[in-house]
Parts: structure tokens; C-alpha cells; sequence
């Protein structure tokens, strides 16, 4: 059994079909092969954590997932069937939504604007309805943040924790199945960061697949049921988080060594 | 947008004032700037410049530039920029005179048309391939209407060699305004009266909707407060408008043809930019461009469309310009892109994106018209008014970013 195999196998039980599997992804801008033969899967109500240094392929990875680059190899199951994800567009169509590192919110925009853009509600007129849109907004934020009040300011106005939980109202609200969160507490303090954790342990019961990307092992340990380790463009090998200790993971992201079957990734 | 939070009815400073009636206090600033501008001048030129027969030609020679303004905005909000408008102008104009002089003949009303529509196609037209350069071949908007710029003033001269394109239709001439471009007092005063309804039916809706969501409104007091802060400048558009006679007679001019196709204009512009996706996608576009990437936008066709509403507007300005000279001439809006851009951006539109407003545009073009036509009053030799224009632009855009700087 090669290393890849062992670690997803044992995430699996044999009666249930992964909510996504990417099969040997590969992709390279010029010479570099920013991805190479990656495979990774996701079952309903699991956090698989994504980790690696900066540059080792993660967010690129991810990107493919999310439909904001395509793959040069490889394929993509959602449910078990063959996906073709060729633009964000259609990720979210598959039930794919992204929170980006950077957020990705239009700062001059409203927190409403910017939940509903691309997506917008309209009127029976074909106008945009700004109202019903903001009322929705409301709706979802009472759940993820009680206190958040500024509807309708531009989130250029609002503090980071308020940014981060409009970016993630954005992913909720529109039934995902599958989310991806690209370092979602870097720049968050204690209090949010624990909002995040217990809105992940909330969406991981509905049976939502998450995958978390980040840097730092510290981040996720407590949050992830897998980590996949990637160097170099490279997976070094998918492990069951209470498997392994911390130590094993750091072993992966700086040496690139699976602890189980030993084998290294330079 | 402004901020609608519930306030404690105590609270009733001045600040607590403007939040209650939900005034946008940067475009009141600016309706301030613009009354000061006025006053001074009266004062100045010894009561001059607010006479009727000076506001109407005000508004008049306002219109061209208006016009193009709004589209200004979008290109601006959207981290462009457009050079080519005052050649596309003359280009536009001049293919209009030459059609319904040289090739549809200037009598009967389908010859200039058809000159028209010819116009308005060859504009939207030049400016989606603009767009499209920009756009889909990764060619800085700068260097593309740069090109713009020198290529069709250019072909304005080819195409008559120079020469001059008159008499133009009669009927046409009525878009320049003129002495019988104008609505005359009845039909004036009934779309002042339409415009009073309209209004009232917004503010009645808008109310609604907001108490239908749950959201806050104004109190009633505010809410007639803001509607008489609307109805009240448009009775005195429409009278200061009919004041002004016919020379030698009392029948009153009314609302000039031009003025009212900038009017239409401006609503369909404020439309287009706050209550469709396009226009929220513009914006999207000017505040991140790969947010808007990322949430499914195609910020390429946006921008083609973006430049395509651009062209279509310098059609409008090349038709009031051109119909307003009586004669097709080859240097017809030579420096209007940058009176353009500068109303645009007198107008609050940001030139780093994502900020700006049809209506500020409008306002900063009428600003701009003010000083000149302020200064022709005062005998200010014309060197010495591009140098005022000139200050004016930067003391203006450096007032509007202090003021942003505040806010933050």
C-alpha cells in the first residue's frame, strides 16, 4: 500500500461514497509544478485539514476545488460522480463555496451587497432588492454574529472579526455542502477564533465537508479529523489527526517524512 | 449609501439631524460649494450671473459634458479611464452632420434620424471595441483611449478635410436647445409636476418596503422634510426656467431640449448604477476586482459593456454638441475628456475605484460650467480660466479626500 492509500482508506467507512475526491491533481505555471499527482478526499461531516508551508501547493489545491484555476491532470467526484468545475460558478453550483484568506469581500460594498454578489435577489421588475436582500443578511447574521448591526455600511467600515463572519455568511448561506476555509483565524482574536471553531463543530453536524488550509498545525489540530501534508507541490501523506502527534505533523510539513510509512517527500 | 441605525430621539444635535434624515452630507457639501460659487459670482459681477437668461444658458452649456459624465463614472468606478471621449465626440458629430447633409438630405424628419441612430451605433460600437482591447487583450485603458484620442480626431478631419458640415435639419438643431429648443411654459411646468408625483410615489414606496422588512424608518417629520428638500429645487428649476423669455417677447422659453435629455440621462444612469446587477457588478469591480472574479462575475464582459455605455453617451453629447453649433466641425469637443473626467471626479467619483455617484457627476460638470461661465461674465481672459479650472480640480479632489480620510 503506497502512503496516499493508507491514509485515505482509513478515513473511510465502505458504506459511504466521499463528498469529494480529487484524483491526481496536477498543475504547473511555467516550470513549476505548483501541483503534482495530488489525490485528496472529503467525507459528509469531516474537517480534513490541509497543511504546508507557504508554497507548498495547498491554496493552489484549493483553487482548482473552487473553480478560480483548472487543473492541467486529474479528476474531480463530487458524490461519487465526475465533476467539471471550469469557474467559481461552477463549484458553487456543486455545493463548493470558498472563504478566502483575503476574504475576497468588495470593500466599498455592503455587508448585504457583498453576501448576495453574483448571486444577487431581484425584484419581480428585474432590479435589484437591496430590502430583501439585507432582511436575508439579518437572518443568517443573527446566527453566525448577534452583535454584527452595520447592514448597510460598507464593510470597508467594519472590524475584522465582522469582515470574516460576512465572508462566511457568504459560504453558508447558500446551502454548501462542501466549504473550503483558506486560513480562517490568521487574523482573528481569541474570541472569534473560538466563534470559528464552534461554527465549524456546528456545520461538521449538519454533515458539511470542511477543508481547513493553514500554515500552522497549531491552528487545526483540535479541529481537524485528517491532515493532508503537502511540500513541494507534493503530498506527503493524509493522517488521522489523533493517529499522530503534533510532532509527527511538523515532521511532514518541515521534512516532508510520513511517520506511518516512512517514506519522504524532498 | 447611507447609515440607518435607530437612534435615541434625545439625541438631536446637528449630527443627530443629518443621521435622522439620512443625508448624504458629502453631496451636500458639494450643493454648498456650488451655491457659494454662484453667490460669489453674482456679487461679484453686480447681479450678473443668477439672472434667468444665465442659469438657462448655464444649464444649456452644461448638458453635453453631463451627459458623458455619467458614463465617466462607471469607466472610473471601475478603475479605467477614458481619453478618447472629446475625439469620439467630434468623430460622432461629424458623422452625423455629414449623413444628414451629404447622404440623407436635411429635409424631412427620417434623414437626421437615421443620422443619429448612425451616430449612436458607430459610438457604442467604437467603444465596445475599446472596451474589448481593455478587457480581453490586457491593454491598459490609458494607452487604448490614448490611441482613442489621436485616431478619431483624426478621422473627424479625414473625413470632410477639414472642412465644415452645414445647415444641418432644423429639427435636429432643436436637441442644441436654441430659441425654440425649449418646452415653453405649459409642458414645463407639467413634467415639474410629473417629476413632484414621481417623487412622492418613490419616498411612499421606498417607505414601505423598509417597514415590510422590518428595517427603520424615518420618522414621518424627516421623511416630508427630505421630500420638500426634493420638490422644492424642482419649482425652482422649472420657474427660474420659464423666467427667461424669448428675446423681444414675454412667451417664456421653458426647459431647454438638451437639459431635458441629460435629465432622462441622469435617471436612467442612477438606475443603471444602483438598482441593476450591472451596475453593482461595476461597482464590485472598482472595490476588488478579484473578489468579483471570485464570486462568478465576468469582470471582462462587464468592462466591454462598461466602455460600449461610455461610447453611447458621447453619442448623446456629439448629438446636443453638434445640434447646438448648427454645423458638423472637426475640433467639436476638443478637451472635453478631460472636463469629463474632471466633472467626474469634482463629483466625488474616486479615481482609485469604487466610489462615485451619477448625480455628484452631473453636479461637478455643472460646477465646472459655473466658473467658466462665471469668469466669461467677469472678462477673465480664457488662459487665465484654464489656470482657475486647473486649481479648482485640485483643491477639490484634495477637499474630497480629507474628507474621506476623516471618515475612516
Amino acid at each position: 500500500m503506497t502512503a496516499l492509500a493508507a491514509g485515505t482508506a482509513e478515513g473511510r467507512r465502505a458504506d459511504q461514497t466521499p463528498l469529494v475526491e480529487m484524483r491526481n491533481i496536477a498543475i504547473h505555471f511555467g516550470g513549476v509544478r505548483a501541483v503534482d499527482d495530488v489525490s485528496i478526499d472529503l467525507m459528509p461531516g469531516e474537517v480534513v485539514a490541509l497543511l504546508g508551508h507557504n508554497g507548498a501547493g495547498k491554496s493552489t489545491l484549493i483553487k482548482i476545488l473552487s473553480g478560480a484555476y483548472r487543473a492541467d491532470m486529474g479528476e474531480i467526484y463530487v458524490n461519487g460522480e465526475k465533476a467539471e468545475i471550469r469557474s467559481t460558478r461552477d463549484a458553487k453550483r456543486y455545493g463548493i463555496e470558498t472563504i478566502y484568506q483575503t476574504l475576497a469581500l468588495a470593500e466599498n460594498i455592503d455587508a448585504a451587497g457583498n453576501l448576495f454578489l453574483g448571486r444577487e435577489l431581484m425584484t419581480g421588475w428585474g432590479t435589484l432588492d437591496d430590502q430583501r436582500m439585507a432582511a436575508e443578511t439579518r437572518k443568517v447574521m443573527q446566527r453566525l454574529n448577534p452583535n454584527f448591526r452595520n447592514l448597510k455600511t460598507p464593510v470597508r467600515s467594519l472590524s475584522g472579526g465582522q469582515r470574516q463572519s460576512v465572508a462566511i455568511a457568504r459560504a453558508i448561506y447558500f446551502n454548501a455542502r462542501i466549504l473550503i476555509m483558506d486560513e480562517p483565524t490568521a487574523a482573528l482574536g481569541p474570541a472569534e477564533t473560538r466563534m470559528v471553531a464552534e461554527l465549524i463543530q456546528q456545520l461538521k453536524a449538519e454533515g458539511i465537508g470542511i477543508f481547513l488550509i493553514s500554515h500552522d498545525i497549531h491552528d487545526v489540530y483540535d479541529l481537524a479529523d485528517r491532515c493532508a501534508v503537502m511540500k513541494n507541490g507534493k503530498l506527503v501523506g493524509v493522517v488521522r489527526t489523533r493517529e499522530v502527534s503534533k510532532d509527527d505533523i511538523l515532521g511532514m510539513i518541515i521534512l516532508g517524512k510520513n511517520p506511518i510509512t516512512g517514506t519522504v517527500v524532498y | 449609501m447611507t447609515v440607518s441605525s435607530p437612534l435615541p430621539a434625545a439625541r438631536m444635535s446637528g449630527r443627530g439631524l443629518i443621521e435622522t434624515l439620512e443625508i448624504d452630507t458629502r453631496m451636500l457639501a458639494m450643493i454648498g460649494a456650488l451655491a457659494a460659487i454662484w453667490v460669489v459670482f453674482d456679487v461679484i459681477t453686480g447681479g450678473l450671473f443668477l439672472t434667468p437668461r444665465n442659469l438657462w444658458n448655464l444649464a444649456v452649456q452644461t448638458s453635453s459634458v453631463a451627459a458623458m459624465a455619467t458614463g465617466m463614472v462607471l469607466v472610473i468606478v471601475a478603475r479605467h479611464i477614458d481619453l478618447s471621449v472629446g475625439s469620439l465626440l467630434g468623430l460622432t458629430g461629424m458623422v452625423m452632420a455629414v449623413l444628414q447633409s451629404r447622404f440623407f438630405g436635411i429635409d424631412g424628419d427620417l434623414g437626421w434620424v437615421l443620422s443619429v441612430l448612425a451616430g449612436f451605433v458607430l459610438a457604442g460600437a467604437i467603444g465596445g471595441i475599446q472596451g474589448w482591447w481593455i478587457a480581453y487583450r490586457g491593454v491598459p485603458a490609458f494607452i487604448v483611449t490614448l490611441a482613442g484620442l489621436l485616431i478619431y480626431r483624426g478621422l473627424a478631419w479625414w473625413m470632410t478635410s477639414g472642412q465644415t458640415v452645414a445647415p444641418l435639419n432644423p429639427n435636429f438643431e432643436l436637441i442644441g436647445g436654441g430659441l425654440d429648443g425649449s418646452l415653453g411654459a405649459f409642458w414645463s411646468w407639467a413634467l415639474g409636476v410629473a417629476a413632484i408625483l414621481a417623487l412622492c410615489a418613490r419616498a411612499v414606496f421606498a417607505r414601505r418596503r423598509r417597514h415590510a422588512y422590518g428595517f427603520p424608518v424615518r420618522p414621518l417629520w424627516a421623511e416630508a422634510a427630505v421630500l420638500a428638500a426634493q420638490i422644492v429645487p424642482v419649482v425652482a428649476f422649472v420657474m427660474v426656467m420659464n423666467a427667461y423669455p424669448q428675446p423681444r417677447t414675454n412667451v417664456p422659453m421653458g426647459i431647454p431640449v438638451p437639459v431635458l435629455i441629460v435629465i432622462a440621462v441622469m435617471l436612467v444612469m442612477t438606475f443603471v448604477a444602483t438598482r441593476t446587477r450591472f451596475g453593482r457588478y461595476v461597482f464590485a469591480i472598482g472595490g476588488n476586482p478579484e473578489a468579483a472574479e471570485l464570486s462568478g462575475i465576468n469582470v471582462r464582459r462587464i468592462t466591454v459593456w462598461i466602455f460600449v455605455v461610455m461610447g453611447l453617451l458621447v453619442a448623446v453629447g456629439a448629438a446636443i454638441a453638434t445640434a447646438r453649433l448648427k454645423a458638423g466641425l472637426n475640433a467639436t469637443g476638443e478637451l472635453d475628456e478631460l472636463r469629463v473626467i474632471a466633472a467626474a471626479v469634482i463629483g466625488g467619483t474616486s479615481l482609485a475605484g469604487g466610489v462615485g455617484t451619477i448625480f455628484g457627476a452631473v453636479l461637478g460638470a455643472l460646477t465646472m460650467q459655473s466658473l467658466q461661465s462665471g469668469m466669461v461674465l467677469l472678462g477673465l481672459p480664457s488662459p487665465m480660466q484654464n489656470v482657475v479650472i486647473g486649481l479648482v480640480l485640485v483643491l477639490a479632489v484634495w477637499l474630497d479626500q480629507s474628507y474621506r480620510r476623516r471618515r475612516l
